[in-house]
């Protein structure tokens, strides 16, 4: 039997009420990202590229578009006989109730499967990172700290809008964390948490078994805050590149962080791809007449209008003289001929009519629901 | 091994002679085409959609892309439990070995493949052609008529025939007579290329080939006029969609511009009839703000800064600020460098074009029109900068900057 170093746990539904109508029919990890893909691969694709193919999804609510999208987990190459993909959704039983209320209930609920596991560790992570991780610095930190929990965190400036739920730390010379806090009201530069840590399973599930008997529910709050002292907690600084999506904007500013080379070049390098569901769609098409700059276009599309530093989606249609600026177009949104849109997402099979015009502001921008009709 | 009613074999072994550098290092049906296509994925894909679960591909010549690219057949979704895709080069007997002698060869030597199916019917392909067709329509029309062999024929322009294998076929499509090529052909019945044969009738004839010293063991040359001759029943199963052999430089490059012209009725967007193909995983193609993009084909993972312009532009394909591609095809991973200009040119995998060469030119600018013709840079050559290549040029190894290569 091999014996796997690490096996990945990823929370598919956390910061699913941060994200508006993005997430009214769907998990934050489901949610469609650059083009191609949903906010699930970058995570389960940074496992996958450091060697962790042993991935556990938990699912919580609306799973339905996260499993389509996952299926069994092939095109991560996670289709495997010892480990590979397995989605978690919640089951009740006895005292179970099924739906979970924080990370450590949810991880009780699957107690069964990291047990079943014969990894060292656990890379626990949300699917709020717009990043390439390489989760072996991460462990490879943690065990030269031989520490207990590491987080993975960055040093950023507190945004106001979107802070329900973060973490920020202090940290001693050797990195490790001090006190820490939830939610801080502050716009000072922090250490902010990335959602994302690594711990030993044999202590994830006394961690777990304890919580679960004394009926705490939060990773952050029960562990986390109360327990910085008495536990080992490390943290990692990553220095990679890495957008958080915990609110419409910054869903909007790291989409088009993507139209910058240096930033495709960080998330994109050949050798740690973006993996993510196939769907056999045509290249893009683009008609006479065809007008686009500064924008990213994936197959399946139709063209024939302007498109300007926008993100269009797989098999979105732009009708003639359709004006395109500063927007995210879904899969198979139509946008009619002569209509003109400004700083608008459009959801996925959205229809915008001919001629309509449709404008949102930089900080401000418009979100049109899945499928419908303007 | 449970019974089918029907499986198919694809001739997939051809060189491909007459695409010259594009097929030095994989064989024909492994050439790109349309973007994110390689030929073979058009019959493959046929199939699956037919509802065909087995598929033999027939491999001699440079195999090694085309084994690659098929791999489990899961793209396809041909990894199946019982039946899917296997690769079939020819193979070491204990009465010693033998390569393809020819397309009949080739089945024959994989009669124990197919026996182990057990099938009613076998459906014969060849992996050059650019075609959608529907082959349960044709299997039914072959089981109305009782036929023992059923030959897929598409009417060409008369003046044309004599370029095909012609069926003389009676009103109800009944075949009387095959004229490979002929001089002064009597229809304009092309054979496309595909056959669907009752097993027991082909398997009889294939052994019978087999025994007949000086054969060329061929379907169109042997086994045809040997099931005429003997009074088989033979149907001509007329199509009418678009159907392109992609055998030549020109044909190639017709075909991959046919994807651009709204008129022509090949459309991949039907989602009933999806074409598939191995994808790799690269982000949307990205255009930059100087970039001049119209009347072309992008695919994934491309980065265009220049100018596109009835174009078909593969996966991964870079185009420099400055650089121009008209009336071309570039495969995957090419780079165009700055200021370069890419006229009537098919640029093979991972070729570069180095700042501002100039490929290929358009017609309308020549003097002399009949040295011009269809560019091919070829796979992995670099051209070097400001290098001028002349239209109707074949470029197989690198040239350094400033030579100048007049054909």
């Amino acid at each position: 039997m091999m014996k796997h170093t690490a096996m990945g746990i990823v929370f598919s539904n956390m910061h699913d009420s941060h994200l508006g109508s993005l997430t009214r029919e769907r998990t934050t990890g489901s949610v469609p990202f650059g083009g191609r893909y949903r906010l699930v691969d970058f995570i389960l694709s940074s496992m996958v590229n450091s060697g962790i193919s042993d991935i556990g999804v938990i699912a919580k609510t609306n799973y339905q578009s996260l499993i389509g999208h996952l299926g069994n987990g092939r095109e991560w190459d996670l289709a495997r006989k010892l480990g590979g993909l397995t989605v978690l959704p919640p089951y009740s039983s006895g005292d179970n109730q099924g739906i979970y209320a924080g990370r450590l209930d949810a991880l009780a609920g699957v107690s069964g499967y990291i047990r079943s596991n014969r990894a060292e560790y656990v890379v626990l992570a949300d699917c709020d990172l717009i990043a390439n991780l390489d989760f072996q610095k991460l462990i490879a930190f943690h065990e030269e700290k031989d520490a207990e929990i590491t987080l993975a965190y960055r040093r950023e400036k507190v945004c106001r809008a979107g802070n329900e739920n973060l973490v920020v730390f202090d940290l001693n010379e050797d990195w490790r964390v001090g006190r820490v806090w939830l939610s801080p009201q502050t716009e000072q530069e922090q250490n902010i948490y990335l959602n994302v840590a690594v711990i030993k399973r044999e202590l994830l599930e006394k961690i777990v078994e304890e919580a679960h008997s004394r009926n705490k529910r939060s990773f952050t709050k029960d562990i986390l805050v109360e327990q910085s002292d008495t536990l080992r907690i490390y943290a990692y600084e990553v220095q990679d590149y890495v957008m958080r999506i915990n609110h419409l904007q910054d869903y909007f500013d790291a989409s088009m962080a993507l139209l910058q080379p240096q930033v495709r070049q960080a998330l994109f390098p050949a050798e740690r791809p973006i993996l993510t569901r196939v769907r056999d769609q045509v290249p893009a098409k683009y008609g006479l007449g065809a007008v686009v700059k500064n924008s990213l276009v994936a197959d399946g599309c139709i063209i024939e209008g302007t498109v300007e530093n926008s993100i269009i989606f797989r098999g979105a249609k732009i009708g003639r003289g359709a004006v395109i600026r500063d927007s995210i177009i879904m899969a198979g949104a139509v946008i009619g001929d002569g209509a003109r849109l400004e700083f608008v997402v459009a959801d996925r099979e959205a229809t915008i009519r001919d001629t309509r015009t449709l404008v949102g502001y930089k900080t401000y921008p418009l979100f049109i629901e899945k499928k419908s009709v303007i | 091994m449970r019974k089918k009613e029907w499986i198919a074999m694809l001739l997939a072994g051809g060189q491909g002679s007459r695409l010259y550098t594009l097929t030095k290092n994989l064989a024909k049906p492994a050439v790109p085409f349309g973007g994110k296509y390689r030929i073979i994925d058009f019959p493959l894909s046929n199939c699956v959609n037919s509802g065909i679960d087995t598929v033999g591909v027939l491999t001699q010549y440079q195999p090694l892309v085309l084994n690659e690219y098929i791999g489990s057949g899961q793209p396809w979704d041909l990894d199946r439990q019982d039946g899917g895709v296997f690769v079939l080069p020819p193979y070491q007997k204990s009465s010693g070995s033998d390569w393809y002698t020819g397309t009949a060869n080739a089945i024959y030597q994989n009669l124990p493949f197919i026996d182990r199916y057990d099938p009613e019917y076998v459906l014969i392909l060849s992996g050059d052609h650019i075609y959608k067709m529907n082959y349960e329509k044709m299997l039914k029309f072959h089981k109305a008529k009782q036929a023992d062999c059923t030959i897929a024929v598409l009417q060409v322009p008369m003046e044309e025939a004599s370029r095909f294998g012609i069926m003389n076929a009676e009103e109800d499509g009944k075949v009387y007579e095959f004229e490979e090529k002929p001089e002064n052909p009597k229809s304009n019945l092309a054979s496309m290329g595909i056959y669907i044969f009752t097993w027991k009738k082909l398997r009889q004839y294939l052994e019978q080939d087999a025994a007949t010293p000086g054969s060329a063991n061929d379907f169109g040359k042997n086994i045809i006029p040997a099931m005429l001759a003997s009074g088989e029943r033979m149907y001509a199963y007329a199509f009418d969609g678009y159907w392109k052999d992609v055998g030549t430089i020109d044909s190639l490059w017709e075909a991959n511009m046919d994807l651009l012209d709204p008129k022509v009725p090949l459309s991949l967007y039907d989602p009933d009839w999806k074409i598939y193909a191995r994808n790799p995983a690269l982000p949307p193609h990205y255009i930059a703000p100087e970039a001049h993009v119209q009347n072309a084909m992008v695919t994934e993972g491309c980065m265009i800064a220049g100018t596109v312009d009835f174009s078909v532009i593969f996966a991964g394909v870079t185009i420099e600020e400055g650089a121009v591609v008209r009336d071309s095809i570039v495969m995957p991973g090419s780079v165009i460098k700055k200021g370069a200009v890419v006229d009537y040119t098919i640029v093979a995998e991972n070729a570069v074009i180095g700042e501002n060469a100039t490929i290929g030119a358009r017609p309308e600018g020549m003097e002399d029109i009949s040295g011009w013709g269809v560019t091919i840079i070829g796979g992995g050559v670099t051209v070097g900068t400001g290098v001028s290549i002349a239209p109707k040029a074949m470029v197989e190894t690198d040239i350094a900057a400033e030579e100048v290569l007049v054909k």
